[in-house]
């Protein structure tokens, strides 16, 4: 039974070579161990002094601070006194070192968390608000475009409330950015393409203003340089943000194993403390090692527990808000290219082509429409699924149903123009209700989208907001528990020692 | 053991040596012989696609010579007959389907601040539609409009989806034998176009070092491509800036992204009458007729349509319409201000 604490001081390590041969002399000298050594020579082995006894001084200084306290150590575990004054300090050690080690872990997935909630999931939300409002801005001055020379004061408003959203989006997003990261060039470029984009349609109203189809050119023309480099740039942006989103609930996730490691030993550590105890002095209870072993469960228990629910409120989080806010957001957005090129459909009046067989060539408008609206059935069919209660449901049900409806008219529209009905055409697309247009169906998509997209968020934050909540006081709790713990350690193999003297 | 493998080694190094001239001789041999099957095959391959190159370009020549020297003097002479098949099935529906453009300034657009409902295209093109519907069908808003992209007028009435084009559409020789012509109502060429403080003076020396603008796929910029090729356009003018539509040029030109645009006159005219600032340079340097666009074979219709150009040229309709639309920028002294002579076939 005497064994185990021995092992701590590892026989025949050639670090401490003389060890067996001196075994009583507990405050070894230097000189002392000089001597011993060269006299035993053949035994000794490799340390390095031996051919050196002219320079006695140099060997004590090499070695004192760490090998003379293994000495002490190596004579104390042979008497009961100095193995329990061992074992109380080893066991308050991993105790300490349990406590710290979770506080440590704790804290940082406890703000791996936080940032999620209040960091890197606004800013995801953010970089998705620059994306819709780019392309919102872009429907609203084709629809007001196809107004004619005065476009109505809601699209004009609609227009440049998202302009505005944009550009104080772009400033967030920008003071949130490491300086030289690609965030921060993407950012950089949008900061440029923005004012520029913004000349082209100013110019396109111009024109229209004076009946110049010119304005429909610079139309088509600030609508490429929105969908071939804005748009691209702000879902990029948006790409990075979902990535630094993910990145924190990967760190705030995974299971702290070298806390939960640390306080199994640091209990069996107790455990085997106390059954030797009882073998040694057949007493069942020692009061502060009992107190020290509650303490230490309790951490573990709450570490183990705490860190569960957190993680399965991450989990939901992530399951059913960030996902759902993915899916909903790109839907939102194949919405608005889709109604933006619905517009331009009109706008360009036949101005573009684009081959889509060897036989078949379509507007090259109402081609990106169509890839749009695929875009949009798959996305919004994907948010259906993974909508988990009838309150998210219901509003992406809905804005399919306005979806279907919106594919009918379109259809009528194109018929119509087709056959040489401009003006049907346009009325079955921004007219007013009594033309049953398609700007109705739109509206009704992205209106129920918004509404499905507050849900999720909502959802989002409560959940996250749980998962966070189970880890608050986590580490703290930790830290005062190991250190009540430590001092229970302490004290119960103190109470031991003094029996002693 | 090392001994043994270091004489294997050396014994096969010897044979190959051995055999290493006599391969060297082998493959020397299937080389030249490679070479002399070759060479003579390879050489009359290329004699023979030159040789074909070039039968083509002077057949291609020949045939132009033989059939189709000036594309714009093919249209059968004019009837007023309306007995024909195709007329007939036109009075039987009761209205004529054009295709047109919607967005050339001053020859086919749609106002947007026009809000009559009922005349919403307007220009040189409608009225001339509308002109032919007036003949045909007695009433002159008797016409549907499809809009169409250039790339599509060919297309369109070959699948009968319209009876005619009448979209600034240039007769030329390929076209003819797709579609039919009616004598040409418009004569134009292509011409340069740029701001009046530029020192561009037209289709010459003075397009040294500018960036040129053409519409994809157009006849302007194949012309631009093959003299800058054969050194009639200054080598050093940048003619890589082409857009999908004629009138993206303009928007190039006054965002300064590029110092001229070459297009036909009659449309780089409607470009000149939506922004003040530019002009035409310097004369057109081709001659371009535009036709009105019929089926192959739509005999009776094609000649009905050159009675109505004669009829609209004579009753001065013709005219007043060049006034009210092109004048302004091609000036009343232009060779385009006056309708074209036609000669039948």
């Amino acid at each position: 039974m005497t064994q185990p604490p021995k092992g701590t001081a590892p026989p025949g390590q050639p670090a401490t070579p003389t060890m067996p041969a001196v075994p009583p002399q507990s405050g070894a000298t230097a000189a002392q161990y000089g001597a011993t050594a060269t006299a035993t020579a053949p035994r000794s082995g490799p340390p390095s002094p031996p051919g050196r006894p002219a320079t006695p001084d140099t060997a004590p200084a090499r070695r004192t601070a760490w090998a003379e306290g293994v000495d002490r150590l190596r004579a104390a575990a042979t008497t009961e006194p100095g193995r329990l004054r061992l074992i109380g300090a080893v066991l308050a050690l991993l105790v300490v070192a349990f406590g710290a080690v979770t506080a440590w872990q704790m804290t940082e997935r406890s703000s791996a968390a936080d940032d999620v909630l209040h960091s890197s999931q606004p800013l995801s939300a953010g970089a998705a608000d620059i994306y819709r409002s780019l392309a919102d801005a872009n429907t609203a001055a084709s629809s007001g475009f196809l107004a004619g020379g005065q476009e109505s004061a809601d699209t004009r408003d609609r227009y440049e409330k998202d302009i505005r959203t944009a550009a104080q989006g772009l400033i967030t997003a920008a003071a949130n950015s490491d300086p030289g990261s690609p965030s921060t060039d993407t950012i950089a470029k949008l900061n440029k393409l923005l004012p520029e984009y913004k000349g082209l349609i100013e110019r396109a109203r111009a024109n229209n203003r004076q009946g110049y189809p010119l304005g429909g050119a610079y139309l088509r023309y600030a609508n490429e340089k929105m969908q071939q480099q804005m748009l691209p740039a702000a879902e990029d942006l948006y790409k990075r943000e979902n990535a630094r989103l993910s990145a924190d609930y990967a760190d705030a996730k995974p299971y702290p194993w070298a806390a939960i490691g640390l306080g199994v030993l640091a209990l069996g550590g107790l455990f085997w403390a106390q059954r030797r105890h009882y073998h040694r002095t057949n007493r069942v209870l020692n009061q502060g090692l009992v107190a020290a072993t509650a303490a230490s469960a309790v951490v573990l228990l709450w570490l183990v527990v705490g860190h569960s629910v957190a993680r399965a409120g991450l989990n939901s989080s992530y399951d059913h808000g960030v996902r759902s806010l993915n899916v909903l957001h790109d839907a939102r957005i194949a919405s608005l290219k889709a109604r933006g090129n619905e517009n331009l459909t009109l706008v360009s009046r036949g101005a573009e082509t684009k081959q889509v067989s060897t036989t078949q060539v379509m507007d090259l408008y109402d081609y990106d429409f169509q890839q749009d609206m695929k875009t949009l059935t798959k996305g919004l069919a994907l948010a259906e699924g993974i909508a988990d209660d009838t309150a998210g449901k219901k509003p992406v049900e809905a804005a399919t149903a306005n979806m279907k409806v919106w594919k009918s008219r379109h259809q009528e529209a194109r018929t119509a123009d087709d056959s040489g009905d401009y003006q049907g055409a346009l009325n079955k697309v921004i007219g007013s209700a009594a033309d049953k247009p398609t700007g109705e169906c739109f509206d009704g998509v992205d209106t129920n989208l918004a509404a499905a997209l507050t849900h999720e968020e909502s959802e989002f934050k409560q959940a996250a907001g749980n998962g966070r909540d189970a880890m608050s006081g986590l580490p703290a709790g930790a830290a005062v528990l190991a250190v009540l713990a430590a001092a229970g350690a302490l004290l119960g193999i103190g109470r031991r020692l003094s029996e002693y003297r | 053991m090392k001994g043994g493998m270091a004489m294997t080694a050396r014994r096969l190094r010897a044979s190959l040596k051995g055999w290493g001239g006599v391969g060297a001789m082998a493959l020397a041999l299937v080389v030249t012989a490679v070479f002399a099957l070759l060479l003579p095959l390879s050489s009359a391959r290329g004699d023979g696609s030159t040789g074909t190159g070039g039968q083509g370009v002077g057949q291609g020549i020949q045939a132009r010579a033989d059939t189709c020297t000036d594309p714009q003097d093919q249209s059968p002479s004019p009837s007023s007959d309306d007995s024909g098949e195709t007329i007939t099935a036109i009075k039987q529906r009761g209205y004529l389907s054009v295709g047109v453009d919607q967005n050339s300034y001053r020859w086919g657009y749609r106002d947007p601040n026009n809000t009559a409902k009922s005349s919403d295209l307007e220009g040189f093109d409608i009225d001339l539609a509308h002109e032919i519907a007036k003949e045909i069908l007695g009433d002159p808003s008797a016409v549907r409009f499809h809009a169409i992209p250039t790339n599509q007028r060919i297309p369109a009435i070959k699948s009968g989806q319209v009876d005619m084009v009448v979209r600034t559409m240039t007769i030329t020789c390929s076209r003819l034998k797709d579609v039919a012509f009616s004598a040409p109502y418009f004569l134009t060429g292509q011409q340069v176009l740029a701001p009046k403080t530029s020192g561009i003076k037209g289709y010459d020396e003075t397009l040294a070092g500018k960036r040129i603008c053409s519409a994809a796929g157009s006849t302007a910029y194949d012309k631009l491509s093959a003299d800058k090729k054969a050194g009639a356009l200054t080598a050093s003018a940048d003619i890589t800036t082409t857009v999908p539509n004629q009138l993206d040029c303009l928007v190039r030109l006054q965002l300064g992204q590029v110092d001229a645009v070459v297009t036909d006159g009659a449309l780089a005219a409607s470009q000149a009458a939506q922004d003040p600032t530019v002009e035409l340079k310097g004369k057109t340097f081709t001659d371009d007729y535009y036709g009105v666009a019929m089926k192959l074979g739509a005999d009776d219709l094609v000649r009905r349509v050159n009675q109505v150009l004669v009829d609209y040229r004579k009753s001065g309709g013709w005219q007043a319409s060049y006034t009210k639309w092109l004048s302004a920028t091609l000036k009343a002294d232009s060779p385009s201000a006056t309708p074209p002579t036609a000669h039948y076939k």
